[in-house]
């Protein structure tokens, strides 16, 4: 996972480095020590529990996403390493799940539902709660993916997992319970709570006081959906069985697969012997990669993982062939403009002062 | 449940407090691994957390968490600390994922309680992970509580971690302990102002309030700190200064690891 996470990080401090040495460099560690030390609130929700937030939702909406996985990435390593709190080993994995993919979740959400509202609309607040809410279940969802593939690509002779020993079955349903009910509550309530706060006391700081500009998309948020896509495909191996109506001419002849067509369609028992169009059409073409599961890979997931890569590079292909052959390219997207640093380094941030001097 | 969450949350703050003392006072005890320097120190241990990682034996992990218990006592760590804070606490998270899996994971059955069955893969498995969390967050804490703060972040560079990184950790760290005290001083304000108790709703307002207050001055003081940095020269340029020199000491524990590390990987595949 730190392979996975050094790409991203590496791009957070390219995008940033350029204000990395003025105001943004005290701001950015600043904000993450806030990050970190808003982790240790406890905060009640409704239905009588309390819960710990990230901050991650409000980070991106203030930040923006890149320098929001910065200043996330560096409280959780200031936890692991300082206070101990979270394995070293894990720490690529927390920052990837929590400050990349949360980051970009959380902006996304509140760019997209925030987009056209008033600054003075709740549906910012909405959006705001929603951005956090939802930062936080696709981080869950992200490490249970995670704990699940690990059984089935590490595991002795004895097939005893190594690692994380749930399938995705078990990891998923069990680690989205507790954050869709209470984790995911808890980022929703601070982010709403603390968005509120900013737009009553420092507009500034979050862009709305003035006419918003029409937000524009590159491909880095296509790419990142593509990506994300292309991981959550071995959760296509939980569903038991053939989709409806995707037989084959062989499912004809197996018993067991002739009951669950029956199952399946309200009762109504299967033909004995494959429809004849089936059976002449189903020699006609055979797939290179049948059931999506290369004959030396033994590992459905990662079968499944391998097919969707070849999928989506040969899709590519064929329109980066068309795109070539026929002349044509779209009208290239401005990169997503950052937000970091211009805001912060207002000056309507420097009007307050602390007791205590640096 | 009045002040329920305010005391809870400012006694989170007093441990973390507290931790950063015993910290700096552990860093700095006359034990085996404070006398190594950092460099050699964070690529051995950060070696030996990723070989217990990689370890697919019991046996071979079993032997790391002796290791890694020897190390501690002849660091002058003292073993009662270290089972309250990282032990038992490793045991517990990991305990909580390692159970079901004693039932869950299909094999051959080991021992019969009432209508659930342990398997011995699944034993095998919980027993696996349990000892591997413990041996790698023993390692971890090891190179944390033997190390000061800005010496484990200057040798973070050995592991080719850019200078600026470093600098914003150093940053960071430095002033989480200053906003853990302002939170701290604002929810202890706070308390002593509060009569009779507070509904959820309320406790909830306060909370997210004084998380709010505590952005606006984080900010603020993020400016003073640019004006000061300014003040006192800074041009945009991170300069660490590299006091850091081999011995021979530290060429012999730079061996020592190798040697281990080596042994374990070899034993352990």
């Amino acid at each position: 996972m730190y392979a996975a996470s050094a790409p991203c990080w590496w791009q957070a401090l390219r995008r940033t480095r350029r204000k990395l040495f003025g105001r943004t460099l005290p701001l950015l560690s600043l904000f993450a020590a806030f990050s970190f030390v808003i982790m240790m609130f406890n905060l009640p929700l409704p239905g009588g529990t309390t819960g710990h937030a990230v901050g991650v939702g409000i980070a991106a909406i203030v930040l923006g996403p890149w320098a929001s996985i910065l200043a996330v990435s560096l409280a959780l390593t200031i936890q692991a390493l300082f206070f101990g709190d979270g394995g070293i080993t894990t720490l690529g994995a927390n920052c990837f799940n929590m400050a990349i993919a949360g980051s970009f979740a959380a902006a996304a959400i509140y760019r997209l539902l925030s987009l056209g509202a008033e600054p003075g609309a709740r549906r910012r607040v909405l959006a705001a709660a929603l951005a956090g809410y939802g930062a936080i279940n696709l981080s869950a969802l992200l490490a249970a993916i995670e704990f699940g593939l690990q059984p089935m690509l590490f595991h002795d002779a004895s097939g005893a997992p190594l690692y994380a020993p749930y399938p995705l079955r078990v990891a998923i349903p069990a680690m989205m319970a507790g954050h869709l009910t209470v984790a995911g509550v808890a980022e929703a309530v601070m982010s709403a709570g603390l968005f509120s706060y900013l737009r009553r006391n420092e507009p500034a700081l979050l862009g709305i006081s003035h006419a918003e500009p029409v937000p524009r998309f590159g491909r880095a948020p296509l790419w990142g959906v593509l990506a994300l896509a292309l991981l959550l495909t071995p959760l296509g191996i939980l569903a038991g069985g053939s989709a409806w109506g995707e037989w084959s001419a062989r499912d004809y002849a197996s018993a067991a697969a002739r009951a669950q067509m029956a199952s399946s369609s309200g009762n109504v028992a299967a033909p004995a012997t494959a429809p004849r169009g089936l059976a002449r059409l189903s020699n006609v073409w055979t797939a290179p990669l049948p059931d999506y599961a290369p004959a030396f890979i033994k590992s459905a997931g990662f079968g499944y993982l391998l097919s969707a890569m070849f999928g989506v590079g040969a899709i590519l292909s064929v329109v980066w062939i068309v795109q070539r052959w026929t002349g044509f390219r779209a009208g290239t997207c401005a990169e997503d403009e950052e937000t970091l640093a211009d805001d912060l380094a207002s000056p309507a941030v420097t009007a307050h002062s602390l007791e205590r001097k640096p | 449940m009045s002040a329920g969450v305010v005391a809870k949350t400012l006694r989170g703050f007093s441990s973390a407090l507290a931790n950063t003392l015993v910290q700096e006072q552990a860093a700095h005890a006359r034990g085996l691994l404070q006398a190594i320097d950092p460099r050699v120190k964070v690529l051995g241990l950060f070696g030996m957390v990723v070989t217990a990682a990689l370890s697919h034996k019991l046996e071979v992990l079993a032997a790391l968490l002796l290791l890694g218990v020897a190390l501690a006592v002849a660091s002058q760590l003292s073993l009662w600390r270290m089972a309250k804070r990282v032990w038992f606490v490793a045991f517990a998270f990991t305990a909580m994922i390692a159970a079901p899996a004693l039932f869950l994971t299909p094999g051959n059955p080991l021992v019969h309680l009432g209508f659930l069955t342990i398997t011995v893969t699944g034993a095998h498995s919980a027993l696996l992970l349990l000892t591997r969390v413990e041996t790698a967050v023993t390692f971890s804490t090891l190179l944390v509580l033997t190390t000061p703060w800005m010496h484990l972040l200057k040798a973070l560079r050995a592991l080719l971690v850019p200078v600026e990184v470093i600098a914003l950790l150093a940053m960071t760290h430095r002033y989480v302990v200053l906003l853990v005290e302002t939170a701290n001083a604002m929810f202890e304000s706070r308390k002593s102002r509060m009569v009779g108790r507070l509904s959820r709703e309320q406790q909830r307002h306060l909370m997210i309030n004084t998380g709010g207050v505590l952005m606006s001055k984080t900010l603020a003081l993020g400016n003073e700190v640019f004006y000061a940095m300014q003040a006192r020269g800074f041009r945009g340029e991170v300069r660490l200064i590299a006091e850091f020199r081999l011995r021979a000491w530290d060429y012999a524990a730079m061996a020592a690891f190798v040697a281990m590390i080596a042994l374990a990987i070899a034993a352990g595949r």
